[in-house]
């Protein structure tokens, strides 16, 4: 801007004066983009007014007539297509959330693994990262399901695992623990033990930090936690949760938890193919924290387990998460690949009402928003993130 | 005394396998039940991929295509043209190895490693005949006549650019798809191509292709007008939010539509349209890691010499910056390389796409689901762990990080 004010002279021509040339420069590239966009705008309403397809959103109010194989919330074809797509989304939710938390636990365990003094630990862990990511997602999915998921015998021939499990055609039949009539009054109290106890954790950290009292805020908050579902547990009966085991009856199994073979074979592949990224950036975190620190805390007098509690971990965490949350978007955008598979997810349910009505435009813009937003929803976490560590920094 | 001195003067022997074991395997209780633990795994592991691989296995789906895995449909009595093709590209492969050295290296070494490996099978295949074996070594001893020419003559690094330019668009538009109307190079139809042909032809395309644009996105992410910084911001967050499939369905589905009426598209160029897309957005990312590494100083130092600002981009920064992220753009090709699986939702038959077809082809080969697949993890694997292989040799040809 100095710059500017210091050359403006009357004899600079018009056509060397940087702010004259930059206008001219926005209005031609806005004039281009809007001309781009017109273009293909004008395209797209005279192809669509010659096909007839629709340009509104009105039938998401129609009946969808189509099935979903294993709606997870109550569905039939009857349902409007908006319920669908809700289905789908349900879906899509379902698997990523449960893949996010399996992916972590199995990904900082690799990761740990690969840092291991121990030279054999190290490499096992180093082969696992290594198989999973140089082959594509696709690929390791296409073989969890079509040769091993799929191929599972019928219901008369089930194999057995201890446990127990079943596993047929029609699915993986699981022990699962069933909430009784009652139950719910354990539920609660364990939700509320889990609020108060952060409420209180909170407070009495304000407190000591304040005051300087000890306000043993660590000790009550656990104690809380563990209090509030004893409460809930007498109030229900004594009995809130009963273990249910699957039971053959007819040609089906009945009761326990049934996890269908499309629903396992898309899990176990997001699971294991990012909790191998997953690792890498676990040991790229700890790595991060240099070896003084460590040595440094030692000598201060820490136990090891201070060390890392105090040191270590709230370092390598500043480094982990960032990334880790993009993993965690990564495995939501791949859940879509779920459509080769037949796992019918937000992406195959628009897919087939694209097929079904030539609503594409619509529907491509739905599906679309669903995963904007949630990528959106995640840069503004990470966002927020990377502005209160870097408070923290200075 | 004396004897503690030489102690110290003596340099460490090197570790004896025992002590090794003593120190990176049983140092600890805990790390021997590791060890113990890891060895049984690995035996429980091996035990069964070896019984499994070389005794109940039944690799005939493999063994009885390899062709099909290769170029797909390609015409058999024209594949003298994938041939000349594959030909070409080693020799300038290894003018290029020549010319640039050290980064180029690593990629024409294991380039020519993999071709050997090929020509070298110790079974009999019905598709690999000794002519197919016989080109397969030609290409290799190519690869070294290029190396040789280029250290020969001292080949200049702008004129190899535009023979690779010149090789590229007459193999993929001339040589593979023939001219309409011609005898000579009669017209084979992309539907008829397939396997790894098409796999690395839109991964080397896609990640070319996108390289343009995603530079100039870059820059239009940190240009000062609203509108262009605007523009590239939106489009970029827009498809690095959504999955690849998705571009690539709307692609093939309604990319018609937003033409005008009447023009039609091939189904692989359609392909190459949107991974191109896809690929451009997040090339611009790492391109703007890189530019953002300059320091302020180089930029401030060239508007003093009075140049504008795009001199200054074409001849300051870009310059340093592109050289910083080749490491991250093989990583991106990498990236992109296995993400080409997905175009089988266009019906295009790469390799995973093949892999299906051979399934569907006869009965009996449904069974044998295994094997195929995991024969095309296998190729993938060992074509994705050689590049970034590479990528290693190359980051430290650069001397990335280390100036």
């Amino acid at each position: 801007m100095k710059s500017l004010s210091l050359r403006r002279s009357a004899d600079i021509p018009l056509w060397r004066d940087e702010r004259v040339l930059r206008l001219v420069a926005q209005v031609i590239s806005a004039g281009l983009i809007l001309f781009a966009i017109l273009w293909v705008g004008i395209n797209f309403v005279t192809a669509a007014n010659q096909r007839g397809m629709a340009l509104n959103f009105r039938f998401l109010n129609d009946p969808a007539e189509f099935p979903i194989s294993d709606p997870v919330i109550p569905y039939d074809p009857s349902r409007s297509f908006g319920y669908a797509f809700l289905v789908g989304l349900v879906k899509t939710l379902l698997v990523s959330g449960i893949g996010i938390v399996l992916a972590t636990i199995l990904g900082t365990l690799i990761g740990l693994a690969r840092l291991s003094s121990n030279w054999l630990m190290s490499r096992l862990a180093l082969a696992y990262i290594e198989f999973h990511r140089n082959i594509p997602l696709l690929v390791l999915l296409f073989i969890w399901y079509f040769p091993v998921f799929n191929r599972l015998p019928n219901v008369e021939q089930s194999i057995v695992l201890s446990g127990p499990i079943y596993l047929n055609s029609r699915g993986i039949y699981l022990v699962w623990p069933k909430l009784q009539p009652q139950g719910w009054i354990w539920v609660a109290s364990l939700l509320v033990g889990f609020i108060l106890a952060i409420i209180a954790w909170f407070r009495l950290q304000k407190i000591e930090l304040v005051y300087g009292r000890r306000t043993y805020y660590e000790a009550i908050s656990i104690a809380i936690v563990l209090i509030c579902p004893v409460f809930g547990w007498f109030l229900s009966g004594g009995a809130p949760l009963r273990m249910e085991a699957p039971v053959l009856q007819g040609y089906n199994y009945q009761g326990g938890l049934r996890l269908t073979p499309e629903f396992t074979s898309l899990l176990i592949g997001l699971t294991m193919y990012t909790a191998a990224f997953i690792a890498e950036v676990v040991r790229a975190g700890i790595q991060a924290v240099s070896k003084g620190q460590r040595e440094a805390a030692t000598a201060v007098g820490l136990s090891p387990l201070q060390v890392l509690r105090f040191v270590i971990i709230p370092q390598a965490l500043r480094v982990i998460i960032p990334p880790m949350i993009s993993q965690y978007l990564n495995l939501t955008k791949n859940s879509s690949l779920a459509l080769f598979i037949g796992y019918q997810e937000v992406f195959s349910v628009g897919k087939i009402a694209i097929n079904q009505a030539g609503r594409a435009l619509p529907v491509f813009a739905m599906v679309m928003a669903v995963y904007l937003a949630l990528s959106l929803l995640t840069s503004a976490v990470l966002n927020w993130y990377n502005r209160r560590i870097q408070f923290v920094e200075r | 005394m004396t004897t503690l001195s030489e102690e110290i003067v003596r340099p460490p022997e090197p570790p004896g396998l025992l002590r090794w074991m003593r120190e990176n395997l049983f140092n600890s209780w805990f790390n021997a039940l590791l060890t113990v633990f890891s060895l049984a795994l690995i035996y429980a592991f091996l035990s069964l991929i070896i019984r499994w691989v070389f005794f109940q296995a039944d690799w005939r789906p493999v063994a009885e295509f390899p062709l099909l895995f290769m170029v797909g449909q390609y015409p058999r009595n024209l594949l003298w043209r994938v041939a000349l093709s594959l030909g070409v590209v080693s020799f300038l492969m290894g003018v290029s190895w020549g010319a640039w050295g050290k980064l180029i290296q690593s990629f024409a070494i294991t380039m020519g490693a993999m071709m050997a490996a090929v020509a070298l099978i110790p079974f009999p295949i019905r598709d690999l005949s000794i002519g197919l074996r016989g080109f397969m070594l030609t290409a290799v001893a190519l690869i070294f006549a290029g190396f040789y020419i280029a250290r020969r003559w001292r080949v200049v690094g702008k004129w190899l650019l535009l023979a690779w330019t010149i090789t590229s668009v007459l193999v993929v538009l001339v040589i593979l798809p023939g001219l309409e109307n011609s005898t000579f190079l009669t017209h084979v139809p992309t539907t008829l191509w397939g396997g790894l042909l098409v796999t690395v032809i839109l991964a080397v395309g896609g990640i070319v292709l996108s390289f343009p644009i995603g530079v100039l996105l870059a820059l239009g992410r940190r240009s000062s007008l609203p509108v262009v910084k605007g523009f590239s911001i939106v489009f970029i967050e827009v498809i690095r939010g959504v999955p690849l499939i998705t571009i690539l369905f709307m692609f093939s589905l309604i990319l018609q539509v937003f033409l005008p009426v009447g023009s039609r598209f091939d189904r692989l160029l359609r392909a190459l349209i949107g991974i191109t897309i896809f690929s451009a957005a997040y090339m611009a990312e790492n391109v703007r890691g890189g530019l953002q590494a300059i320091p302020l100083g180089q930029i401030e130092a060239a508007k003093a010499l009075g140049m504008n600002g795009f001199q200054i981009n074409l001849f300051i920064v870009l310059p340093q910056a592109l050289r910083m992220v080749i490491p991250t753009i093989v990583g991106q090709f990498i990236s992109l390389f296995k993400d080409t699986t997905l175009v089988i939702i266009l019906g295009i038959n790469e390799l995973l796409g093949i892999g299906r077809a051979v399934i569907q082809a006869s009965p009996e080969y449904v069974r044998l689901q295994l094997e195929v697949y995991l024969f095309i993890a296998l190729i993938f694997w060992v074509f994705s762990y050689a590049m970034s292989y590479s990528s290693q040799q190359l980051e430290r040809a650069l001397g990335v990080g280390e100036r």
